[in-house]
């Protein structure tokens, strides 16, 4: 046993020549093949890779899809997201356990499969969902749960599953797949057309200082939530007098309730190389690195062989469409489960082996990323706008979307809503349209932007989704009139809980208390008072915060308590000031009454 | 290289030297601003957030943020302070902190923060974690109950020490202090003179058997509050 892992840590070292940066990759293969990176392995790694075992410890205790503890050869991870709950995953949870005779976090006695939750993959149009090791399931019901232990039961083999492929390319040999695109609108920059190639022609045919102009004419922005210009930040990368830049793709897709990359993936990946290609010889990168999360796995080969094919067509690799000196190729970075590591200095401490906390800025990538190398991280979408920008000009683009806010955008629509799935929309379209399209006019609340954007109720849907109005990553979840608005903020808290890196006090221990002050509230024991509490409390943990995830978390209760004040004040109780309405006595002096061996009448009638 | 940056800290004109960071540059101009992760010596780390500013408004660790010319920084305002006071509290309801039969009392820079910024009780609920203690060592003894997750150690034992003998494991809430071996400290090779040892702020690291060589009263800041030294004052400062 102890020889065999020798020899397999010492294979799975050597694919990645012993680099230390590719940890993940080493600890990723590690756990496939045995469930769990043991101690011994962690002992073996280190020694291979010439670093410590703490530091591999500390990488694999840091991503949920890997573990210490021995885990089944099968592992069933049911996404507990808000909108999959609405669509009956505790049920479904429950079927699991029930059938498996387990609980959720534990693997079954003979050790074959393993049950456990988590944050959302990216299937909010057809939750419930589950993956089961790199197997998508959805559309989940209590009687297919019991269905597929059943058949795990028999086979062992989560590709067996497989039952009904879904549409495009989903149902393509490489992918095999049952998800849905669920594409509901084809917009004018992404979705409409197969990519032509086009725009890497065009774009290298310029220099990369006007490849760089005509995005920043484009005034395109980042699509991937922080909507940071991206000409400017290319300019920024390609600035000082470094011998190699790095381009990044971020395809993590961590934001609940966010799926629009995952269909750009599977159907428009052409058109995404092109636009990283693009941004390639834009800032003078020779390494690109699309980051892909964990919960993606089941497109991995797909894209590979996408970029196969680009490497023979000769638009990748060495002298890029002829253009000798333009040697560009890349590659890709699996994550490990990791919410966090969407946020991009996150992301680069991730493809760096190392656990995904986010860097202290300055220095910002631009200047130093990579392994310190100027690095520029672009979202999936925002590389497909850059190749049709290249492709049809600027002008073309700005004269779609808002004054303000140029292009069209990509958004995942789930939750209350008769037609959930992926929106191309120009850019400035009011919510009150949205909904209609996606059938949810009777809303009581529309959460834009994920967790970490904003909630906002009927007065608001005239409102705009652009940049300067409501900005979103993608992600819009609706809730209809039955939701409990409380629980929808506490299950929101609940994930950032989960996954706060905790580098930082105000994010790590802040989310936790949020947690429990709305809870405390929601069990109908909090006064006015608490709400005042809340408020700063979220004020602190919001400014105090070291990166984007501390700096939105508190977003779900400051937005809820600017927009929906009545729901709080409902549960409250009304009360004398100064009473504290969870105290109780009896609970609080049972602890002594136990060690004194005495019980009182008053306390315990 | 010899200019100065200029900007201004509480009103003051501060001049400080190029590449410094704000807490560093403050510290010059004698003005002390609280900090718990940040050490001389060590990389900034920018993880506790005591040390917040406000930079032309907007918050900023002020142990990572270098100076640049005509920023407006706000260290002492009423609102920098509730936001300090308010990430201390924190690190008090995080862990299992009970002063009064700790070893590090009088000498610890957590207690003594609170002390400075005259909180009595926390305004959050305390969150009673469990946490291993490792007392394998014979020399050293870690209580993970009294860390404050400031990574002193992890960067004193690797870029001072050479060893690697700490570093975090987990994540989130359940982020904890990890040591290079499956056995716990014993078995790796941290010595009693590390500097790692030396720099925890609080009792999480602790050598054993010297706990009261000195005793409580003539402790660090058993009359003086912390900062004073840069201050330049002994004595209590208004707060
Ligand atoms: C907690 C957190 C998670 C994030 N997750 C993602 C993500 O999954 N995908 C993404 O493109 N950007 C994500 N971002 C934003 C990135 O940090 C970064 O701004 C973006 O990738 C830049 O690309 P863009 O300018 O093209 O949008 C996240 C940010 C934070 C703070
Ligand atoms: S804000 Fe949260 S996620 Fe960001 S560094 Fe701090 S603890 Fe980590
Ligand atoms: S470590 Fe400091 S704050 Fe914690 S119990 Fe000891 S003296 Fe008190
Ligand atoms: S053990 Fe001490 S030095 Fe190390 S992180 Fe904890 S509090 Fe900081
Ligand atoms: S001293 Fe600046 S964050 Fe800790």
């Amino acid at each position: 046993m102890s020889e065999t892992l020798k020899e397999t840590v010492g294979e799975v070292c050597r694919s990645v020549e012993f680099d230390r940066s590719r940890m993940i990759d080493v600890v990723r293969e590690v756990q496939k093949r045995y469930g769990n990176v043991s101690g011994e392995a962690m002992e073996l790694i280190a020694r291979e890779l010439k670093t410590h075992r703490v530091e591999v410890e500390s990488v694999v205790s840091f991503y949920a899809f890997l573990s210490e503890m021995r885990q089944g050869k099968v592992v069933i991870r049911l996404c507990n997201d808000v909108i999959d709950r609405m669509h009956g995953a505790d049920r479904v949870l429950a079927a699991f356990e029930e059938e498996l005779g387990i609980r959720v976090g534990e693997t079954t006695p003979d050790g074959e499969i393993t049950l456990t939750t988590t944050a959302c993959i990216g299937m909010s149009d057809q939750a419930p969902a589950a993956l089961i090791n790199d197997v998508v399931v959805n559309h989940l019901s209590s009687d297919l749960a019991r269905e597929i232990v059943w058949e795990l039961k028999q086979h062992g083999n989560p590709a067996l599953l497989v039952k009904n492929l879904g549409d495009g390319n989903n149902a393509s040999e490489l992918v095999s797949a049952m998800v849905k695109n669920n594409i509901r609108h084809r917009g004018a920059v992404i979705l409409s057309r197969a990519a032509t190639g086009q725009g890497l022609e065009t774009a290298l045919a310029m220099t990369p200082a006007e490849v760089i102009r005509n995005v920043k004419t484009a005034r395109l922005r980042g699509r991937g939530g922080a909507g940071f210009p991206t000409g400017m930040k290319w300019e920024f990368t390609r600035a000082g007098s470094a011998a190699e830049r790095v381009i990044v793709c971020n395809a993590d897709e961590g934001e609940p309730g966010t799926f629009k990359d995952r269909v750009i993936l599977t159907e428009c990946p052409d058109l995404m190389f092109e636009g990283m290609t693009i941004g390639a010889y834009a800032i003078g990168a020779s390494l690109g690195i699309v980051y892909l999360r964990a919960e993606y796995a089941y497109l991995k080969r797909f894209l590979e062989s996408v970029l196969d094919r680009r490497r023979s067509e000769g638009v990748l690799g060495r002298g890029i469409c002829g253009l000798e000196g333009f040697d560009f190729d890349i590659r890709i970075q699996m994550g490990a489960g990791a919410y966090i590591c969407g946020e991009e200095t996150a992301l680069l401490s991730s493809c760096e082996g190392v656990r995904g906390d986010p860097k202290n800025r300055p220095p910002f990538p631009a200047q130093k990323g990579y392994l310190g190398l100027p690095t520029s991280v672009n979202n999936v979408e925002t590389l497909c706008c850059v190749a049709r920008i290249m492709e049809h000009g600027p002008g073309w683009f700005t004269a779609l979307g808002s004054e303000q806010s140029a292009g069209t955008k990509l958004l995942s629509i789930s939750g209350d809503c008769k037609r959930s799935g992926v929106y191309e929309l120009p850019l400035g379209i009011p919510l009150r349209e949205l909904l209609k399209l996606a059938g949810a006019e009777d809303a009581q609340a529309i959460q834009v932007g994920g967790p970490s954007g904003q909630m906002v109720g009927p007065d608001a849907f005239d409102r705009t989704i652009c940049y300067d109005d409501l900005s979103t990553g993608g992600s819009i979840m609706v809730f209809g009139p039955k939701r409990k608005i409380l629980e929808v903020v506490d299950a929101f808290l609940e994930f950032f809980v989960e996954e706060s890196c905790g580098y930082c006090t105000p994010c790590r221990v802040g989310n936790v208390l949020l947690k429990k002050a709305v809870a405390k509230l929601i069990s109908g024991k909090g006064s006015q008072k608490d709400l005042a509490y809340l408020q700063s409390l979220a004020e602190t943990v919001k400014k105090t915060s070291r990166c984007g995830l501390g700096q939105t978390s508190p977003n779900p209760v400051l937005s809820t308590l600017e927009n929906f004040r009545s729901v709080y004040e409902e549960v409250l109780v009304a009360g004398e000031a100064g009473l504290q309405h969870d105290f109780e006595l009896s609970r609080a002096v049972s602890q002594a009454a136990r060690i004194a061996g005495r019980t009182s009448a008053h306390l315990h009638p | 290289m010899n200019k100065t940056v200029i900007f201004l800290l509480d009103g003051e004109v501060i001049e400080g030297s190029p590449g410094k960071t704000i807490l560093e540059a403050a510290e010059d101009a004698g003005k002390y601003i609280p900090r718990l992760c940040a050490y001389k010596g060590l990389a900034p780390h920018g993880s506790c957030r005591v040390c917040t500013v406000l930079v032309n408004g907007r918050p900023q660790a002020s142990c990572i943020q270098p100076i640049a010319d005509g920023i407006v920084v706000e260290s002492e305002s009423a609102e920098v302070r509730e936001l300090r006071r308010g990430v201390i509290e924190m690190l008090f309801v995080e862990g299992n902190h009970f002063c009064m039969c700790c070893e590090k009392s009088g000498n610890c820079e957590l207690q003594a923060l609170a002390y400075r910024f005259g909180i009595t009780a926390p305004r959050y609920p305390y969150l009673f974690p469990k946490r291993e203690v490792d007392a394998t060592h014979p020399y050293i003894l870690l209580d993970r109950n009294r860390c404050i997750q400031c990574g002193r150690c992890v960067r004193a034992s690797r870029d001072v020490d050479g060893k690697n003998v700490f570093q975090f494991g987990g994540r989130g809430a359940g982020k904890r202090i990890a040591v290079n071996a499956a056995g716990g400290l014993g078995k790796t090779d941290a010595a009693v003179i590390d500097q790692a040892i030396e720099v925890c702020p609080v009792g999480a690291i602790l050598r054993k058997r010297v706990g009261f060589r000195v005793p409580v009263g003539k402790r660090k800041f058993d009359h003086q509050p912390i900062g004073s030294d840069i201050e330049g004052k002994a004595g209590p400062t208004a707060v």
